[in-house]
Parts: C-alpha cells; sequence; structure tokens
C-alpha cells in the first residue's frame, strides 16, 4: 500500500531488532563518540593544568551545541569537585561528570500522562521542518499502542501538500484524519475536529499546525489565537502544547523555545532527528534555563522512531563505551 | 541575537581602550570574547580556531594607526577577517550548458530543499525570462511529490509527474529527456533530504549526480543549524562535487554562524539566502552583508532594495489620493499594517538598521500590530469608513470581537489618527517614494554609531 516506504521500512525492520535502548543508544553514538573524546583528552591525568582542563571540556561541551551557560555551569562544578578530591582520577572525575549531567536532566524526565480528559487535546508547535508532522504520525502509533483512539487535525492549511502528508500519516495508523482546504483557517479545522473527536468518542486528538518561526510575531499571534479556540471548546484544553525541536538546531533552539512558551505555554519538548546529528547538547541548555518536561526523542523517519527520554539513559549513552 | 556578538566585541574595544598596543597578553580576554560569540552564534570550533589564529597574528604589532585606538584596531581585524571568510563575490547560477541545464537540490531533511526549488525556478523565471522544469526525487517523505507540484502549479511551469514506486534515477532520466523534448531551458531536480552518515541515501544521491550531470549541485542547508553544520557540509561536499550552498530561514533571529562554518569548510559559495516561506523569498547572498550584519552593523543596503520592491507604487498613490481628499480611513490603516507585516514585521525591518538607530519599544511593537488588525477585522465596515462612529458599546463589541480590551481600543484609535496626521504631513512634501527617501536620509553617512570605527 505504501510502496514509496518500501525501502526505508525494511532499513527500520532490520534496525528495530536490537531492542529499544539499543537503537536510542546507536542513534546517539556520535553524540557519545564525541564526549567520550572529549573525556579522554581533559582527563589525562593531574599534569593538565586547570586552565587547560577548563579549555578542553568547556569547547568540547560547546561543540556538542551544550550552549556558553549550561557547560560553564558543568565545568565550574566538575573543577570544584576536583579540587576538594584526592584522587584526582579520571574514573571518578567522569562520575561526578555524570552525576551533573544527569542532574541537569532529570527534572526534564517527565514522561506524557494522558489523562481522563475526553478528548485530550495535544497541540504541535514549532518552527518550519522540524519535524511536527512525522512527529504526529509516530506519537499516534505510540498512543494507539497504548489503547488510546486516536484522531488527527490537519491545522497545517499554509505548506503546500501539508494535508495529504498529514493524511499518509493517518492512513499508516488506520485513524480518521479531519481537514480542510489548503490556505483555509487553521483554528476553525482543529475545532471541528475536536467536535467530531467528542462525536465520535475518541480518547486524543493530535493537531498539526504549520511551521512558523518564532520571530514572526503575527503568525506567534494566530498560533495563540488557535490555542484559545482550542479553550473555547474545553477550558482545560489544549491539555499538551508539545514544541517540536531540531536536535541539529543550535543555540537558536533556546530562542525558540522561549518564544513559543511565551505565545502558547508549552508544556513539553520533543527533540527530532537525534539519529543524525553529532550533537544533542542542546538538551543541557533547555533543561537549565527552561525546565521544560522532554517527553519524546525523534531517532528516525519511520512511523516506529520515537523514544520517551530518559535521563540515565541519555548521559549512559553520552559516555558509555564501545 | 545579532546583537549580542557586536555587544562582545564593544566590550571588547573597552577592554582594550586605554592600552598602548596590542599584545599577546593583552588580547587574550579579547580573542576569549571573540571565540564565546563566535561560538554562541552557532560557527563550528575548528572554523573558531583557524579564524582565531588569524586574527591574533594580524592584531600583534603592526596594525595600529594613528586613526584606530587599539581597541578599535582589534575590532577591525575582527571585521576584516570575518568579511574575508565569507568570501568576496556575489554568485549567481551558471547557466552555460547545453539547455536542458540541470540544477541538483541536496540536503538533510527539512532544510527546505522543496521550498528553495520552486524559489529557484521563479527567479529563473522572472529574471532570467527562462523555462523551467521542476521534478521530485524525493519517494521517501509522504506527499512530498505533491508538495512540489502544488508549487509548480502555483508558478505556472511545467512540472514532470514522478510516483513513489519509482526509482530517484529513472525517474531524473525520464524528467530530462521530457526537459529535453519540451525545448525547457532549465530543469531543476528536488531529491529527499538525506542523513550525511546515510551510506545508502548518500549513495543514491551521489549515482543520481552522476546520471544528471547537473550544472549545478546546491546544498540547502538551515541558518539555524547548529554546530553539526561543519560536519553536515564537509559529508556533503565530499560525497557530491557541490558548486554552492543556500541558507534558508534566514528570516529567523539565528546568528547564522552555520554560514560562515560551511563556507569555509567546503569552500563553496553562499549563493542566495532563504528569507521567507513564500515562494518570492529568496535573494541573493551578499558576503559583506553577511559579515556585517553578524557584526551588527546593519543592512542598510537590503532594506532599501526590499522596501523599493514591496511597496507598491501604486498602492501608495492611491493612499496618498485619499489622504489629500481626507478619506484614510482604518482599512487603509490595516492595508498599512499588513504591508509593513509582510515586510517581515518591523522587527525585520529594525533588525537591518544599523545598531543605535533603534526606534523606543513601544514604536515598533508588532504585537500591537497584530492587536491593531484584529480590532479592525472586528469592525463594520461602515466603522471603518467612519472611525467617528466607534463610541462605547461598539467599543465593547469591538474588544470583545478581538480578545482585547476597551483601552486597547482607545489606543489604536488615538494610534490611527497620529498616524493620519504623519501621512498628511508626508503627503504635502511628496509621495510615499519620499518617504522611503526621509528614512534613508536617516541613516548616518557611514561608520557605527557608539563610537565604533566605519569598516
Ligand atoms: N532523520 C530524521 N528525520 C526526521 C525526524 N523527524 C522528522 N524528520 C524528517 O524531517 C523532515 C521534516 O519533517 P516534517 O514532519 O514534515 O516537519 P514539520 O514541517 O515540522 O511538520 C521530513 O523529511 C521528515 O521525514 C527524525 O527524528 N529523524
Ligand atoms: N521562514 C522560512 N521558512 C522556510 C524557508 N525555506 C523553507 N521554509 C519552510 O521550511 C519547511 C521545510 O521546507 P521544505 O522545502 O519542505 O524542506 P525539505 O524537506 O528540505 O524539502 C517548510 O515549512 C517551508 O515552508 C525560509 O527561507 N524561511
Ligand atoms: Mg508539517
Ligand atoms: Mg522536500
Amino acid at each position: 500500500m505504501f510502496g514509496f516506504m518500501r525501502k526505508k521500512e525494511e532499513a527500520v525492520s532490520e534496525e528495530q531488532k536490537p531492542g529499544l535502548f539499543s537503537r536510542l543508544k546507536q542513534s546517539l553514538t556520535k553524540t557519545r563518540q564525541q564526549f567520550t573524546i572529549a573525556l579522554s583528552q581533559s582527563l589525562l591525568g593531574s599534569q593538565v593544568s586547570d586552565a587547560e582542563f577548563l579549555e578542553t571540556i568547556e569547547t568540547q561541551l560547546l561543540m556538542a551545541d551544550v550552549g556558553v551557560a549550561a557547560s560553564e555551569k558543568i565545568v565550574a562544578h566538575l573543577i570544584s569537585a576536583r579540587a576538594k578530591q584526592t584522587t584526582q582520577d579520571a574514573p571518578h572525575l567522569q562520575e561526578v561528570l555524570n552525576t551533573a549531567l544527569v542532574d541537569i536532566l532529570k527534572p526534564c524526565e517527565q514522561a506524557l500522562k494522558i489523562s481522563a480528559h475526553k478528548p485530550y487535546v495535544i497541540l504541535m508547535v514549532g518552527i518550519n521542518g522540524a519535524g511536527k508532522t512525522t512527529t504526529i504520525g509516530k506519537l499516534a502509533k505510540h498512543l494507539q499502542a497504548e489503547g488510546k483512539k486516536v484522531m488527527l487535525a490537519a491545522g497545517d492549511t499554509f505548506r503546500a501538500a501539508a494535508i495529504e502528508q498529514l493524511s499518509v500519516w493517518g492512513e499508516r495508523n488506520q485513524i480518521p484524519v479531519i481537514s480542510g482546504v489548503q490556505g483555509g483557517d487553521s483554528a476553525a479545522i482543529i475545532f471541528d475536529a475536536l467536535q467530531a473527536a467528542k462525536a465520535r468518542d475518541m480518547d486524543v486528538v493530535i493537531a498539526d499546525t504549520a511551521g512558523r518561526l518564532h520571530t514572526q510575531q503575527h503568525l506567534m499571534a494566530e498560533l495563540a489565537k488557535i490555542k484559545r479556540v482550542i479553550g473555547k471548546f474545553d477550558s482545560h484544553a489544549p491539555h499538551e502544547v508539545l514544541l517540536v525541536l531540531d536536535a541539529g538546531s543550535g543555540q537558536n533552539a533556546m530562542q525558540q523555545a522561549k518564544q513559543f512558551q511565551a505565545a502558547t505555554d508549552v508544556s513539553g519538548i520533543v527533540l527530532t532527528k537525534l539519529d543524525g546529528t553529532a550533537k544533542g547538547g542542546i538538551v543541557f541548555a533547555l533543561a537549565e534555563e527552561l525546565k521544560l518536561p522532554i517527553r519524546f526523542l525523534g531517532v528516525g523517519e519511520a512511523i516506529d522512531d520515537l523514544r520517551a527520554f530518559n535521563a540515565e539513559d541519555f548521559v549512559a549513552a553520552l559516555f558509555e563505551d564501545k | 541575537m545579532f546583537d549580542n556578538l557586536s555587544q562582545r566585541l564593544q566590550q571588547t574595544v573597552a577592554q582594550l581602550t586605554g592600552k598602548g598596543r596590542l599584545t599577546e597578553d593583552n588580547i587574550q580576554e579579547a580573542l576569549r570574547n571573540v571565540r564565546i560569540a563566535l561560538l554562541e552564534a552557532d560557527v563550528a570550533l575548528p572554523v573558531v580556531k583557524d579564524f582565531l589564529e588569524t586574527v591574533k597574528s594580524r592584531a600583534i604589532g603592526a596594525e595600529i594607526t594613528q586613526t584606530l585606538n587599539p581597541g578599535q584596531a582589534f575590532i577591525k581585524v575582527v571585521s576584516d577577517e570575518l568579511t574575508a571568510l565569507m568570501g568576496t563575490a556575489n554568485s549567481t547560477l551558471n547557466l552555460k550548458a547545453q539547455p536542458p541545464v540541470v540544477i541538483l537540490m541536496a540536503g538533510l531533511q527539512g532544510s527546505g530543499k522543496t521550498t528553495t526549488a520552486a524559489k529557484l525556478a521563479k527567479l529563473l523565471i522572472d529574471q532570467e525570462k527562462k523555462t523551467v522544469m521542476l521534478v521530485s526525487c524525493d519517494v521517501y517523505r509522504p506527499a512530498a511529490i505533491k508538495q512540489l507540484e502544488t508549487l509548480a502549479l502555483q508558478l505556472n511551469t511545467p512540472f514532470f509527474a514522478s510516483h513513489s514506486h519509482e526509482d530517484p534515477a529513472t525517474i531524473a532520466k525520464a524528467a530530462l529527456t521530457a526537459a529535453s523534448n519540451q525545448g525547457c531551458d532549465v530543469l531543476i531536480v528536488d531529491t529527499a533530504g538525506r542523513l550525511h552518515i546515510d551510506t545508502d541515501m548518500m549513495q543514491e544521491i551521489k549515482t543520481l549526480h552522476g546520471v544528471m550531470q547537473p550544472t549545478e549541485t546546491l546544498f540547502v542547508v538551515d541558518s539555524m543549524t547548529g554546530q553539526d553544520a561543519a560536519n553536515t557540509a564537509k559529508a556533503f561536499n565530499d560525497a557530491l562535487p557541490l558548486t554552492g550552498v543556500i541558507l534558508t530561514k534566514t528570516d529567523g533571529d539565528a546568528r547564522g554562524g552555520a554560514a560562515l562554518s560551511i563556507r569555509q569548510i567546503t569552500g563553496k559559495p553562499i549563493k542566495f539566502i532563504g528569507v521567507g516561506e513564500k515562494i518570492d523569498a529568496l535573494e541573493a547572498f551578499h558576503p559583506d552583508r553577511m559579515a556585517n550584519r553578524i557584526l551588527g552593523m546593519g543592512d542598510v543596503l537590503t532594506l532599501v532594495e526590499e522596501a523599493k520592491r514591496k511597496i507598491d507604487e501604486k498602492q501608495a498613490q492611491k493612499v496618498a489620493k485619499k489622504i489629500q481628499k481626507g478619506q484614510f480611513d482604518l482599512q487603509d490603516f490595516r492595508d498599512q499594517l499588513k504591508q509593513m507585516q509582510d515586510m517581515g514585521g518591523m522587527g525585520s525591518l529594525l533588525k537591518k538598521l544599523p545598531m543605535g538607530l533603534k526606534l523606543p519599544q513601544s514604536a515598533v511593537d508588532d504585537k500591537m500590530f497584530v492587536q491593531f488588525t484584529a480590532m479592525i477585522d472586528s469592525m463594520t465596515l461602515q466603522e471603518r469608513r467612519y472611525p467617528a462612529l466607534i463610541k462605547g458599546s461598539r467599543k465593547i463589541r469591538i474588544a470583545q470581537g478581538s480578545g482585547t480590551q476597551v483601552p486597547d481600543v482607545n489606543r489604536m484609535l488615538k494610534q490611527f489618527m497620529q498616524m493620519e496626521k504623519m501621512l498628511k504631513k508626508f503627503n504635502k512634501k511628496g509621495s510615499m517614494k519620499n518617504m522611503m527617501r526621509q528614512m534613508q536620509g536617516m541613516m548616518p553617512p557611514g561608520g557605527m554609531p557608539g563610537g565604533l570605527p566605519p569598516f
């Protein structure tokens, strides 16, 4: 039926064999390598001066898109730990670093819980091409596996063929997609979907929206309006606003997150394309500054390439050797 | 975001001012500031390192002149080197080949390949009077072919239909034959997004390149990309003989350090920048402007050009006439607001002005514009035409309709009256054109405000 995904799906089913966690690690291999190199370089021993130590580790964190503020904090922490300890061996410092990194990410480890609200409304937001529509396809499968009845709302009425793209994900999941016409009113379509969901006793509605840059204030205002309209249907809705961020993006992800949070009260983050980039370090900066839950990681283009976020796994996957 | 780098550089100036000359010792801190600034701007670390080495060797000793203090001299070195790194020439597309000339698009997922393919087609149709065929070899992403087809339809340009069960190279070959038969000048080949570490997919595009022998192979990259820009650019450049780079989504506020990294690592020119989602939002890349923008000098030229292109002269004249007759109404006000938004909003306009020319925040609030538009949308046609009608209960209705408060409505009406007054004044002096000229006149004759030297 979906012959055009043939090649990809074969690849996916092969890769799935090792199980979820190793698949995640596999997708984070690049990140891990980078950190491992960083560590072995910076932990070479006590001959390394504090200045050099600081320089190397900070440099490597920065290179992984961790960001200046978060990097400096981690480095400062390591230096003080090093000063306090009599043993300055690498394994010990690695432990200190591990703990420090897990501490930063731990508060963000909050899985998405679908409450009893019916329909539970999830609004997807983010900049252009971040992976919103693809994540919806994956999330729908994930929620169906939990026994939920899921409906999709094609709220991206701007991008060419965005509706068709979401429809394909609907077909793959064999779930209904409520859509209007290209150029139509996004809020109205989502509102229609909510009514249809109620009539059809759906558990969850996931609403797609057009990508928009956080600097486009009129489009951000439109997003706020979409949220207001959803609120008219159910004052508690949307129950979850998921901000989709591309892991390949640099420090600008922080601005994106802040602006989307201001416009729509983001309640969770999905970090996509972790299979493709050597980094993922922006997660630390996001965790430090915004303390938003990181709900999922995107690790590929196929329907099963979605992972729950787990702080220990994430950090362990960064540092585990071989 | 761009301010940050220039702020850091200004700090550097302050630190160095008063020092007799630049030495290895006293520029340490300045160099560190530049390093952090560049990293915050997402310039890749190896590029930053190279850059700092050059700056260091140039800065020490020789280059302090009578006119520049040491801090300024240091900044000048940074600026010169940055500009040099961005390249010097403004590149265009090479169309000098046997038609149909093939342009191949390549890049990561979601970077903007399909949109940019359509933008390039429009540019070639409008500016070069070429006939352009579009074809999609993206057989993976759902509705990717349909996306390009929709854009081709919008452009009313030939589209070679393909199907998701076909092989990309086969599609491309057939399209080339069709383009040739139909006498098209250019064939633009869109491809699926791919990861540089996906060996199968990289092989696929290599094959595609071999089959098509494109004249232009363009790497499309998101300007918000972080450190990884260096790795991906290198991998794509190694796999394919790239002829140029297109930097997309520059209408955002990323400082665009990726541009520097990619330029340095591939040595290939950045030919165009994407400045919006619309099909005409593609501009030539000017290395000097980009470097200036990063340094906070403002992109005055681009602003003026943009304004000239977008402000429809006729519309302006129509408004001018209405003002003369005292007929400027809320509907016109709304149109004016929309025009500003189409130009990317005040934020985008102001970003292109040199630093120090920032208007007070109250004058530039885009949110306010959005609110104003919503209010006007909630009015009856009569109210728009005769704002004086808007009193008590009407105000309440308009506020409710637009999700605002009555004081907001009052503020908007006041602003409208001010604009009407201002426009009357401008109108006495001439047309909107004059207004633009006046804006130009506001610019300083050269050099950065705030004590920085003219570069
Ligand atoms: N490699 C990879 N690609 C992804 C991932 N998520 C999305 N994509 C791809 O990124 C591109 C843009 O995704 P899309 O969902 O259309 O983004 P949207 O504009 O935010 O809706 C598509 O080519 C997707 O296949 C991911 O986790 N990994
Ligand atoms: N704001 C903005 N959006 C852009 C620009 N170029 C592309 N986009 C958007 O980025 C998203 C991904 O673009 P697309 O062409 O589908 O990317 P592809 O996956 O590389 O083919 C779409 O939502 C486009 O509208 C640009 O220059 N500015
Ligand atoms: Mg989408
Ligand atoms: Mg595409």
